[in-house]
């Protein structure tokens, strides 16, 4: 009884959240832990020119989908917490988008499982941003990028799929 | 709401997202597919024919996804049995 919660846990909140305070519970009383992994994906401002990010979700399947992701990582890699924290709604430059934390024995576990996340995520997880400017002219989605699709091909020999 | 009653065929909620939302003018509908849908291709391809806007949205094959009760489907050829909703968006852009 005595242990944290094991396996992926998944979020999705319009809410801002607090990375260091995540982090701190996340390794409290965790004497195995050795290494603790997170990113943290921010809204940029975009040179001046944004005044917030627009994500669209699809409601019914985001957590789904994230949760399929992290269960995939969760058990390829010698973890202890892996944490997902989507938002959604209007988001300020400045503000947090997504965290990615992962907790493990060893860095490199940590290392490559919130980096695994992170890029299919981007790709599988159903969010799309629009941008809106600040100068008001007209507010445009955000498209994928090659680069992102590109990511995942370097795991297809480390965890299949 | 469309809501068209085309007979046997499944009664099926579909979802639109993102630009592809937009295009078509509205988030979701629950509609009678005519009986003859009965494989992904073959509700992307009766889709073009409902209208200029969805002809419009669903104009460039390589930006559509496909989403089955709430799950990828890259497969053309995936059956609609058992399926009760259909997604319809761009790629993801999230994260």
């Amino acid at each position: 009884m005595a242990d944290p919660i094991k396996g992926p846990i998944v979020t999705i909140q319009a809410e801002d959240f607090d990375t260091g305070q995540i982090i701190s519970q996340a390794t409290k009383d965790c004497s195995n832990v050795g290494a603790v992994v997170s990113f943290t994906g921010l809204c940029r401002d975009e040179g001046g020119k944004l005044a917030a990010l627009e994500l669209e979700h699809y409601a019914g399947m985001a957590k789904a989908e994230i949760t399929r992701i992290a269960t995939r990582a969760y058990a390829h890699w010698p973890l202890d917490q892996l944490i997902t924290i989507h938002r959604f709604g209007k988001i300020a430059p400045g503000e947090n988008i997504v965290l990615v934390l992962a907790t493990s024995s060893h860095r490199q576990a940590a290392f490559e499982a919130a980096s695994y996340l992170m890029d299919y995520l981007k790709t599988h997880a159903p969010f799309w941003k629009k941008e809106h400017l600040i100068d008001g002219t007209s507010s445009e989605w955000v498209d994928a990028t090659e680069k992102d699709d590109k990511a995942l091909n370097r795991w297809k020999d480390v965890i299949g799929e | 709401m469309l809501g068209k009653s085309s007979g046997s065929g499944l009664n099926m909620k579909i979802m639109y997202f993102a630009w592809i939302r937009e295009r078509i003018g509205y988030a979701n509908e629950e509609i009678a597919l005519p009986p003859e849908v009965k494989t992904v291709g073959a509700f992307l391809t009766w889709m073009k024919t409902r209208g200029e806007e969805f002809a419009y949205a669903l104009e460039n094959d390589t930006l559509v996804r496909v989403a089955l009760n709430q799950e990828h489907c890259n497969d053309l050829s995936h059956s609609l049995e058992n399926v009760s909703e259909i997604a319809l968006f761009p790629p993801m852009t999230g994260g």
